[in-house]
């Protein structure tokens, strides 16, 4: 039955693709080679393919599965009571703006920064490289008692600004700061790799014809680069919405809603965290959907 | 006018070493060179866009060595024309006009200069390669610049686009008055171009003059290879218009005791089954050692003891003779046919 067996592969051929896209979509402007060409060479092993296929349905079950079930178990009605729940609503607000001002506050300061990073080489290169992607592999909760030392009370930050004495614990300020230290990563990361993609001759080009540093970055480079680093902004934007560890431990309240289905979850019980969960759920879906939609309007364009 | 002042700058495995050149205002300059010589980066560091180790560069007798790419006032156009391709070609041509002092010439006069203005609201990646390139130019020129730098300009075009091209740099440079500076490795196209040619080899320029003094005295063997002079040869000495070259005999009308090399143009040389009179001061005997096609022409490697030449003669006379491997031959050519340096 070797018909059969190829469209099974094909099938989960595309399910792969897509996928490993996922995060290619977000950091690089062209991927080297599509994936599919792995698959194709292997044609040959039909078995060998569909061993490879079967455990890799496994893990996208696994991915799928909670998903599927916690949206199949609860009810539209149940939805719509935790839209009009003015507490859910007020959270989710704050969630998205805190991940907002976030993003917007380090796009500022992180895009020169990936520019630089990867523009020029210098001594200790590396040693910046693995700093910026810090927050990534330490436990964020830990983070977020790190943090407590910059902004928490009597901390050295929060001694010299005015009206903070008591530090940035429990204010919207503080959710803010803990949600950057926590994605920024992903912002440097992808504007990094769509600077580099641009060609320097082009760059080289432009001072040639008369324009200074700042005039080709803000005419060329930013430019050419812009789809990676509104990428690298959504992708943060995305992480700082779903972020409890170090959110929590600076600021219970207010409530951000990863904060509130926790609490709820904690206080009352499974039923009643589950709307605002699926809120929450669909809410980084259609973020994760924009960010797919801008990658591949991206490639199709093939800068 | 240009001069580059001992300019040296190591790069990784390019390294350019104490770079003397004049190039005079107006003047076509073409800097010939195989590739991976550093052709590239001397555009780079007299363009501004990267810092010599040691030397100076002058522009009209001002040193500026220091001096940011954007305020030389110099455009380079690159091989693979390096447009931008988020702007249309009206986008790229404006680009530098916008950020120098009111240029003369505008827009649409270049466009019509260079027969594009039917392409000014296209992107880059619908253009052909000469379109491409003639945007590339277009841009540059448009920035009305005082030295045009051109980084192998020809080399990314196809056989036709590349004489159309070249026949369109020759007008504009007439048309306009600029000084260019044209690198390449194509031998072609810098004797067609340029009215001065630098031989570049190995990170220096080894010589520079007209076409016409670079072909009748190269500085050295290694200038004259590379300019594609066929029968180069050393001498070991000369007296009374007779050098010896690898143990043969040759009249040569210009020859005095100064000379280290002879060249004879392998045009020069006659080949006959027989020997026969004629006022031709030399004539030698040798073998056939092989042939190979050089265009419309046959290139015949001949031997005379340890000296060998190359002659070129015609598919007709090559039946005619019919030439084998071995075959004995008479070589003929006259003293004033032998150009000595």
């Amino acid at each position: 039955m070797p018909v059969k067996r190829r469209s099974l592969t094909a099938c989960f051929k595309t399910r792969f693709q897509r996928s490993a896209s996922l995060l290619r979509t977000a950091c690089l402007p062209k991927p080297p080679s599509p994936p599919s060409l792995v698959l194709k060479h292997a044609v040959g092993l039909p078995w060998f393919n569909l061993i490879f296929a079967l455990l890799g349905s496994l893990v996208l079950l696994f991915i799928v599965a909670p998903l599927l079930g916690i949206t199949a178990a609860t009810s539209l009605t149940e939805l719509s009571h935790a839209a009009a729940d003015r507490e859910v609503m007020n959270s989710v607000r704050l969630t998205l703006k805190a991940a907002m001002v976030a993003t917007v506050v380090c796009a500022v300061l992180g895009v020169p920064l990936a520019y630089l990073l990867a523009r020029s080489e210098f001594r200790g290169k590396n040693v910046v490289l693995s700093i910026i992607d810090l927050p990534i592999i330490i436990p964020h909760s830990a983070a977020g008692i790190a943090l407590l030392t910059l902004v928490g009370r009597r901390s050295h930050l929060a001694a010299t600004l005015p009206g903070w004495e008591s530090g940035f614990v429990g204010t919207f300020a503080g959710i803010v700061v803990a949600m950057a230290f926590v994605s920024v990563p992903y912002l440097v990361g992808a504007a990094r790799l769509g600077f580099e993609a641009v060609p320097v001759r082009l760059e080289k080009v432009a001072r040639s014809l008369g324009a200074s540093p700042r005039r080709v970055f803000f005419t060329i480079s930013l430019p050419m680069a812009w789809r990676s680093v509104l990428s690298g902004m959504i992708l943060m934007w995305a992480r700082g919405i779903s972020e409890f560890g170090a959110v929590v431990i600076i600021a219970y309240y207010p409530m951000t809603t990863p904060v509130l289905v926790f609490q709820r979850f904690n206080d009352f019980g499974l039923a009643y965290s589950r709307s605002a969960a699926v809120l929450l759920i669909l809410i980084c879906i259609a973020i994760f959907a924009i960010l797919r939609f801008i990658g591949r309007q991206q490639r199709t364009e093939g800068m | 006018m240009l001069e580059l002042k001992s300019l040296s700058k190591r790069f990784g495995k390019f390294c350019l070493s104490k770079i003397d050149l004049t190039v005079d205002s107006g003047h076509y300059f073409v800097l010939l060179g195989p590739s991976g010589v550093g052709k590239t980066m001397l555009i780079e560091l007299i363009s501004g866009l990267t810092k010599p180790d040691r030397g100076r560069v002058l522009w009209r007798d001002c040193d500026i060595t220091r001096v940011p790419p954007e305020r030389r006032g110099f455009a380079v156009v690159y091989q693979d024309s390096a447009l931008f391709p988020h702007m249309t070609t009206a986008g790229n041509i404006a680009y530098g006009m916008k950020s120098r002092k009111p240029s003369a010439v505008g827009l649409e006069q270049t466009a019509r200069m260079l027969g594009i203005e039917h392409l000014l609201d296209r992107y880059p990646e619908t253009l052909s390669g000469g379109e491409q390139q003639r945007v590339g130019l277009a841009r540059a020129l448009a920035t009305d610049p005082e030295l045009l730098l051109l980084d192998e300009p020809l080399s990314a075009l196809d056989l036709r686009s590349r004489r159309e091209f070249r026949n369109l740099l020759k007008r504009i440079h007439s048309e306009t008055g600029k000084t260019f500076l044209h690198v390449t490795h194509d031998l072609d196209e810098a004797t067609s171009l340029g009215d001065r040619i630098g031989v570049m080899l190995n990170g220096s320029i080894r010589q520079t003059g007209t076409p016409e003094e670079l072909f009748r005295s190269p500085s050295d063997p290694d200038v004259a290879d590379f300019l594609g002079m066929r029968n180069v040869i050393a001498v070991s000495e000369t007296k009374d218009g007779i050098c010896k070259a690898n143990g043969v005999e040759i009249h040569a009308a210009a020859a005095d005791e100064s000379i280290s090399h002879i060249w004879i143009k392998p045009e020069e040389i006659v080949l006959s089954r027989a020997a026969f009179d004629s006022s031709a001061r030399n004539q030698i005997r040798c073998r056939v050692e092989g042939w190979e096609s050089s265009g419309p022409l046959l290139a015949v490697r001949v031997s005379a003891g340890d000296l060998t030449m190359s002659a070129l003669i015609t598919y007709a006379s090559f039946k005619e003779l019919a030439i084998e491997v071995g075959a004995e031959l008479y070589a003929t050519f006259k003293s004033s046919a032998v150009h000595c340096f």
